[in-house]
């Protein structure tokens, strides 16, 4: 727990440690820097591939990922299973089905629940954090008292293995997409908090709140005026990051058998677990979508280490 | 009559430990008890080293920070006492001038959007159109051209920067300016236009100025009226001139002997009062006198028991020091054990501490 919340403060604290002069092209700058890493470039690639994959995937398939057309050239019993050949370019799965059709199609489910999942944590946790800061910073001793309740009850979260707090969620709720997408979502929302609130905190310290509170602006105003859109950056890096993470946590619980039970959708993580069964015989059908999976989220990561890496004064060559 | 009068004010500032319910464990005492009061259309220079509280100080007025105790009186109301909304509003007529020109302004506001913001939340200006104008007029005042409007705080040089700050203070139209180091992040050239800038706006808008910095030579030029702080509290208060020709404190004696005399001969046989040791810590204040700890001039028993009271010594200079009139008179001499040193003299004999020397 120590070194996630010492990382996560790290994380906040960078956009708060600007010592030079780039003011308002700070952000243009760090697109500056993003455009000349090489990271940020295949990071942003794999990323670009994956989301057209996700959208178009249905249409481009070859086949109806569902449909067992060669339900008879797969015997699992006689261990006969199909590879790569020209019809099906990454061959069948142990139902019959077209491998590169399910895994085109499985794209878009793998990215829903990575988004929705990453946006729930986000809202909620950057409502808590936010709200924390806020008060923290602005709302004197009943501010701190507010900002103590809110916070401990984040670092309870923080302090639960997530994949553990993610299994009960899904344990509790019953085997849905929602429930995954909830899972993975509430495991994301003490990271954004913390987050949010440490780069608020630091951010509220800065002289120019003070010369906004010394003008005689409104508290409110200071906040969603002055703090918050300063305290963005990290964030931002934050979500990223934590796409990678939803996408894996999500094939996880799949993979568990907590996933979506609805087999007309095909699933990266499900087709994974299913696979397992058969990994003597026919590893391919495995490597398929962990392979999927993997690049994916490095995909998601790279982009996010190159744009902390861009936002940080302290990286700069 | 005075614009600004301080009453006794106090700022501490707890210091706290603990996991899940914080325990207060000692204050910081930042300014402990300062009283006293500026005259409409003057300057106050409040000069003193790093930390001894003159920001807090300046801070305090505007109600920055929170007052422990006192009254900060402006224009007969007691800012102190002031409900939030009321001292808000009381912000008008009441401005400040941060020390980092850059880090006071929000990296991403554009300049007009920086100027308008305080005329928006105290209501100036009906329209858009009605802020621009009266920005531009200030704007022209300060000495940016009127293209800047739509810039950012990034594309300025730093005397520029600070130009805005001055302009975001006076698009209020203020009575008090509080100036926190106006110039001490600025390169020594630009540093006498903006001195100079806001002596002429100081004319021009009838503006009355508290001036916090630690560079004499600073103070000295904008200030009527000098107080110098020293661990949280006034240890002397003259007229500029008064000031700089007799300082009557010891500490303030010191100070003056740390400037540079651009004469060679006059810097090589003038009087230099080198203090030993650090600034104590404001959590623990010394006894008695706060400087008797680093005073050459220390006597003992009176020094470290009794806290010495601004006393007027004719003049307007009034200093906190038991023994002001015998050190001018020369009655008491420095000890050597905290170094005065007199350049161009031998160096001095170890004597004990304490002991006066003849």
């Amino acid at each position: 727990m120590t070194t996630k919340t010492a990382k996560i403060d790290r994380l906040a604290e960078l956009t708060a440690r600007r010592e030079t002069a780039t003011g308002g092209s700070l952000w243009a700058e760090a697109l500056r820097r993003l455009r000349s890493s090489k990271m940020a470039m295949i990071g942003g690639g794999i990323m670009a591939v994956f989301v057209i994959i996700a959208i178009v995937g249905p249409w481009i398939a070859p086949y109806d990922p569902t449909a067992q057309t060669w339900r008879g050239e797969v015997r699992v019993n006689a261990a006969v299973f199909v590879g790569p050949r020209g019809d099906n370019w990454l061959g069948l799965d142990h139902l019959g089905r077209d491998e590169l059709s399910r895994m085109l199609v499985g794209a878009r489910q793998t990215l829903l629940v990575g988004v929705v999942s990453t946006v729930l944590g986000l809202t909620i946790g950057a409502l808590i954090g936010g709200v924390a800061g806020a008060a923290l910073s602005f709302g004197g001793a009943a501010g701190r008292r507010l900002d103590t309740v809110l916070m401990r009850f984040i670092d309870m979260m923080l302090a639960m293995p997530s994949l553990l707090l993610a299994v009960s969620i899904a344990a509790v709720m019953g085997q849905s997409l929602t429930t995954v997408m909830i899972a993975v979502g509430v495991v994301q929302i003490p990271i954004f908090a913390r987050l949010l609130r440490g780069s608020m905190l630091a951010q509220a310290g800065a002289d120019y709140v003070l010369a906004a509170r010394a003008l005689g602006v409104r508290r409110r105003r200071i906040v969603l005026g002055h703090v918050l859109p300063n305290s963005l950056g990290p964030v931002i890096v934050q979500t990223t990051l934590a796409l990678a993470t939803a996408i894996i946590e999500a094939a996880a619980l799949s993979y568990l058998g907590l996933g979506n039970p609805d087999a007309s959708q095909p699933e990266w993580g499900v087709m994974l677990a299913q696979a397992q069964r058969f990994f003597d015989q026919a590893p391919m059908m495995a490597v398929y979508p962990a392979l999927g999976i993997i690049i994916t989220a490095l995909g998601f990561t790279l982009l996010g280490e190159a744009m902390r890496e861009a936002l940080d004064p302290k990286l700069r060559s | 009559m005075s614009l600004l009068e301080l009453d006794d004010v106090k700022v501490h500032f707890p210091i706290k430990r603990g996991v899940l319910f914080d325990r207060t464990i000692g204050h910081v005492y930042a300014v402990d008890g300062i009283s006293l009061s500026v005259s409409a259309g003057q300057t106050y220079g409040l000069v003193g080293e790093s930390g001894c509280g003159k920001t807090t100080l300046g801070r305090a007025i505007l109600r920055l920070n929170d007052i422990t105790s006192g009254r900060v009186l402006f224009d007969g109301t007691d800012l102190a006492a002031l409900p939030d909304e009321e001292m808000r509003q009381s912000r008008r007529r009441l401005q400040m001038i941060f020390q980092d020109p850059l880090g006071s302004l929000n990296p991403r506001q554009n300049i007009e959007s920086i100027l308008a913001e305080g005329m928006a939340a105290h209501g100036i200006g009906a329209s858009r159109e009605e802020r621009r104008v009266k920005i531009n007029e200030i704007l022209e005042r300060v000495g940016l051209p009127a293209g800047a409007l739509s810039r950012y705080p990034h594309e300025f040089s730093g005397g520029q920067r600070q130009r805005i700050g001055i302009a975001r203070a006076l698009v209020l139209e203020p009575d008090l300016i509080i100036c926190d180091e106006p110039v001490s992040a600025l390169d020594v050239s630009i540093q006498a236009q903006v001195l100079n800038l806001l002596e002429e706006l100081q004319d021009a808008m009838g503006l009355t100025y508290v001036v916090i910095a630690h560079d004499l030579a600073v103070v000295r030029h904008i200030s009527d009226v000098i107080g110098v702080m020293y661990l949280g509290a006034l240890v002397e208060e003259a007229p500029s001139d008064s000031l700089y020709a007799e300082p009557r404190h010891p500490y303030t004696r010191a100070l003056m002997s740390a400037v540079p005399v651009p004469d060679p001969d006059l810097e090589d046989t003038r009087e230099r009062i080198l203090l030993r040791g650090d600034l104590p810590s404001p959590a623990s204040p010394p006894t008695g006198c706060r400087f008797h700890t680093r005073c050459p001039w220390r006597q003992p028993e009176r020094c470290d028991t009794e806290r010495p009271e601004l006393t007027d010594i004719g003049g307007g200079h009034r200093v906190a020091c038991h023994y002001a009139a015998e050190i001018a008179e020369g009655t008491i001499r420095p000890t050597t054990e905290l170094a005065p040193r007199i350049l161009g003299d031998a160096e001095p004999e170890s004597e004990p501490p304490g002991v006066p020397v003849p």
